[in-house]
């Protein structure tokens, strides 16, 4: 670790300015590559979405008014630089599919699952940490036992058949709950209540919730297990300290932080379940317009979701190394350059 | 004062005999379902969208195929492609876990590779690597056997390292013998058992993500009685009250998963060093 | 001296301890180890009492069994009192902590994630616990701002001193230190053991378990020699001036193996666990073995101190503790099929160290 002994805050700078120099590349990776993978792709958007017949019907003059449209034709390398170029003007071009700016689509839909991916996040995090703890702290015993079936079972399940379940018992079957979309079809942007919004919401979530605490759960068991196991946890019941106080003040403080960059880390995994997720329920969120956009060969709004998602994802790597940064004193103190 | 522990639950022995029936359970639903992929697809309109019964245990659907030798047939269609790719796969992982231990400069390039593959969600990337091969069952196969290696490769990369920078290691760097040698000869055979680990675990991820990209169209062609396609037909008719068009397969498919999780932890247990206690 | 209800009787007794673990074998198989067997001794109040042994002899288990600390995976029989009085779970409960205190070997010990000032004070808020700290802490030459610090930044020595002042500021009746020495240079270590000295002087029990037998020499009352497991011989610390005072074959050898005493090295190597047979365990490597040393061989009182070897007998009169005792082998002690299999080295050993 280098020393910056010129006091935290220049240390502070270097990290961040390391770090967003870091995504910045990343991001351009991970566009490049998303622009090269789609580039390759033999589906040809013009038969994708006007379709074999309809083209057969055309003039040729027709069809290159299309395929301008669709940008078939053009060399990649000068199409990415093209697409580079206009993003960082702030135009991400036009959705093929919704006849809108990217930037417009992706807006309105983020908006929705951000929603969706942040109660899912928080819910299975916080009982994720609560059943692994539990779990950790008496291994073998009927509890851990139980949070291992649970996390066992809930892993091997997918989502989407969860999904489709929760729609078969609670909409279908109970009639409960809406069969789709988060807002009543047909209705104002503006018609719509929160209450319509948190009951369109509610099965989506519960499904992304179930199915991400497994992970945590069995990431926190596994530490606390360590922690139980640790020299310095022996000492603590050799120096007659409660077992409340070694769960709560040595458990707790020591894996919380690993905890929590696992859980930020996870930022990924929700983002995935979200596409199949809100697929089922055709929730119209960003996961369903990626299947859209991919399903229609809509290339920029397929391309404009990848970077967006590749931000949050990072985002949330980012969060996690602060966290560790600001929290863990090992690193807070040689950050000092002591 | 007295306590005897002698017989504790031999919980190794039990994951075991678990393991092996999971074994024969799977290796019974493969061959099985692969014999009966053409009878999969007969359609019979005398006996369509029959609720399940003796006869038809999982049912049947609109078009009088019977779901249970269709779920059948897609779950060994999937657990193959789950052998094929997480096979790939684990390849790529040792591959680059491995080279990555050679040398700074291609630790540098395999972490950035990983970096680029786990930034863009799961999900996600498959979506993208199926549009790229122009979707069905190459775009699932390599989009799978492209997105799984990362964690398995980084999990052989630190080991690697750390097996490099251990003594013995390093005496064989100074008695002359080249990079190559040592990582074949000293690093490798320590790496085989998380390697064989990984694997197993690496079947349950490919399996459900196979499952989920089929599900949403863009991997196997409709016309496969792939276990993603019966799932993502029934939701169609889901509301009409067809339920065990989508309970049953997904039933069995959350049972194949967890018979290889089952596979897993057991390999795990058994061969990880690290849990020779209890 | 607080309280002496309990006359006659030593303040620590251990009694035929034996402890063993249930660990896996090859794949699955599971195969019960003895690692402490048939171990005695005890520790009187102001008495500082010395446990020598090489590593892997199982003198951490020892310290791990008294305070009740064993894994959940570990067998144990025998009777240990406090105070003349049997100690149960129950009682230790009490006790721990408060009565009886340990003082661990290393630095892991401390939770890396807490200041030293909350784990010294265990949490406690008050003023006087605070002050209380701040006193023990001076005491062992350690400043206020010590409180502040993390177990990552002290220095071995510092983390040592920390270590003792957490079981002083219990005022305890019997200290356990494990190991308090290694990784200190010899100026460093010394003063250490003189902390120890200094807390039997002031009328508690030390039991010091150690490797290192020409400081426990130095510092201690009695000397227990520990080889494979068990107790060879108790001996005064002043008995190390001279061979002819030592009353085993394995400690004369330790001693001759002492830098002022010629430096001579016993050859061979401590049995594993698996290598234990019937009779007495240092056979394999004594000069002076026997047919009836590979018999079962009990520990008997000489010239003021024990001695668990055959050649006591012609000298000194049995000891008390055999007519007690089970004696060895017994249901606890496993042999037979696992002489068979193939030992595993390496990790017994890993386990003891």
């Amino acid at each position: 670790m280098e020393k910056n002994g010129k006091g935290t805050k220049a240390g502070w700078g270097r990290f961040l300015a390391g770090k967003c120099v870091r995504g910045g590349l990343l991001l351009f990776l991970v566009s490049a590559v998303a622009f090269w993978l789609v580039s390759v792709s033999p589906l040809d958007p013009l038969t994708a979405n006007v379709g074999q017949t309809a083209m057969g019907s055309m003039s040729q003059e027709q069809i290159e008014k299309l395929e301008i449209y669709w940008g078939v034709g053009e060399p990649p390398v000068k199409r990415f630089l093209a697409w580079v170029g206009d993003f960082f003007r702030g135009d991400m071009g036009m959705s093929l599919l919704y006849r809108q700016p990217v930037a417009r689509v992706i807006q309105v839909r983020l908006k929705n699952s951000l929603w969706l991916m942040a109660t899912a996040w928080v819910i299975s995090g916080v009982a994720g940490f609560g059943l692994g703890i539990l779990a950790g702290t008496k291994k073998d015993s009927v509890a851990d036992r139980l949070v291992c079936a649970y996390a066992l079972v809930t892993a091997s399940t997918p989502s989407f058949w969860l999904a489709l379940v929760f729609l078969m018992v609670f909409a279908v079957w109970l009639g409960w709950l809406p069969v789709g979309l988060s807002v009543p079809i047909g209705m104002e942007d503006a018609g719509v209540t929160l209450a319509d919004r948190i009951r369109h919401g509610i099965l989506p979530a519960l499904t992304l919730s179930v199915t991400g605490i497994s992970n945590i759960a069995l990431h926190t068991r596994e530490k606390m297990i360590q922690v139980m196991e640790s020299d310095y946890v022996l000492f603590a019941w050799a120096r007659g300290e409660g077992s409340r106080r070694i769960v709560f003040q040595h458990g707790v403080r020591n894996i919380l932080l690993p905890a929590l960059t696992l859980q930020f880390g996870s930022v990924s995994e929700i983002f995935g379940g979200s596409i199949l997720v809100e697929e089922v329920f055709s929730y119209p969120g960003l996961g369903q317009a990626a299947v859209n956009a991919g399903l229609g060969s809509d290339v920029p709004l397929l391309l404009g979701i990848t970077v967006i998602s590749a931000v949050i994802v990072f985002s949330g790597n980012l969060t996690a190394d602060i966290l560790y940064e600001v929290v863990d004193p090992r690193l807070r103190r040689e950050r000092r350059g002591m | 004062m007295e306590r005897d522990r002698g017989r504790i639950w031999n919980r190794r022995l039990f994951l075991l005999y678990m393991a092996g029936f999971s074994l024969l359970l799977l290796a019974g639903i493969t061959f099985s379902g692969a014999i009966q992929a053409d009878a999969a697809l007969i359609t019979d309109f005398s006996r369509k969208n029959l609720a399940p019964s003796l006869r038809y245990p999982f049912g049947t659907d609109w078009m009088g195929r019977d779901m249970f030798v269709r779920t059948l047939a897609g779950l060994s269609l999937s657990i193959r492609i789950g052998l094929l790719t997480a096979g790939v796969s684990s390849v790529i992982a040792f591959g680059l876990g491995i080279a990555a231990a050679l040398g700074r400069y291609a630790d540098g390039v395999i972490g950035c590779i990983i970096d680029v593959v786990m930034g863009i969600p799961h999900m996600l990337l498959l979506v993208l690597i199926s549009f790229a091969m122009g979707k069905g069952f190459w775009g699932v196969v390599a989009g799978i056997s492209l997105t799984h290696w990362t964690s398995l490769a980084r999990l052989l990369r630190a080991e690697a390292l750390q097996i490099r920078e251990s003594q013995y290691v390093k005496i064989a760097g100074k008695l002359g013998k080249g990079p190559f040698y040592i990582a074949l000869r000293h690093i490798m055979p320590h790496l085989l058992p998380q390697l064989l680990v990984g694997v197993v675990l690496m079947f349950p991820h490919a399996i459900l993500h196979e499952a989920g990209i089929t599900f949403l169209g863009f991997g196997l062609p409709p016309e496969q009685p792939a276990i993603g396609v019966i799932l993502s037909e029934s939701m169609s008719y889901l509301s009409m009250g067809k339920w065990w068009l989508a309970l049953f397969p997904g039933l069995l498919l959350v049972l194949v998963v967890l018979m290889f999780h089952v596979i897993g932890n057991a390999a795990g247990s058994v061969l990880d060093p690290g849990q020779a206690q209890l | 001296m607080k309280s002496n209800e309990y006359k006659g009787a030593p303040l620590l007794e251990v009694r035929n301890l034996s402890i063993s673990f249930t660990r896996y074998e090859g794949l699955w198989r599971q195969r019960k180890q003895c690692l402490v067997r048939d171990l005695s001794l005890e520790v009187k109040e102001g008495e500082m009492v010395a446990v020598v042994g090489s590593s892997g002899s199982g003198k951490s288990l020892l310290a791990h069994g008294v305070m009740g600390l064993l894994p959940y995976n570990a067998s144990w029989d025998g009777e240990i009192y406090y105070k003349g009085e049997l100690l149960t779970e129950k009682r230790l409960r009490k006790l721990r902590g408060r009565e009886m205190v340990f003082v661990p070997q290393s630095v892991s010990y401390l939770d890396p994630l807490m200041r030293v000032g909350e784990q010294v004070r265990k949490g406690a808020r008050s003023e006087k616990s605070r002050e209380q700290c701040q006193q023990v802490l001076k005491r062992y030459g350690l400043g206020k701002e010590t409180e502040t610090l993390y177990p990552f930044e002290l220095s071995g020595g510092m983390t040592r001193r920390i270590l003792i002042a957490t079981a002083v500021q219990e005022h305890p009746g019997l200290v356990i230190a494990d190991e308090p020495t290694p990784g200190l240079h010899l100026e460093a270590a010394k003063r250490v053991l003189s902390h120890f000295r200094e807390i039997a002087d002031d009328g508690a029990g030390v039991l010091l378990i150690t490797h290192d037998l020409e400081l426990a020499v130095q510092v201690a009352d009695r000397i227990v020699v520990f080889y494979a497991g068990t107790n060879l011989e108790e001996a005064w610390a002043a008995d190390f001036t001279d061979e002819k005072k030592l009353r085993h074959p394995y400690t004369k050898a330790l001693y001759r193996a002492m830098p002022q005493n010629g430096f001579k090295a016993v050859s061979g190597f401590q049995p594993y666990e698996k290598e234990f047979g019937e009779g007495c365990v240092f056979a394999p490597r004594c000069e002076a073995c026997e047919a009836r040393c590979h018999e079962p061989v009990y520990c008997r009182k000489l010239r003021g101190g024990m001695v668990r070897c055959w050649k006591g007998e012609e000298e000194g009169d049995v000891c008390e503790i055999r007519e007690k005792g089970r004696g060895q082998g017994g249901d606890l002690w496993e042999k037979g099929e696992d002489n068979e299999t193939k030992m595993n080295q390496a990790r017994v050993d890993n386990f003891l160290i």
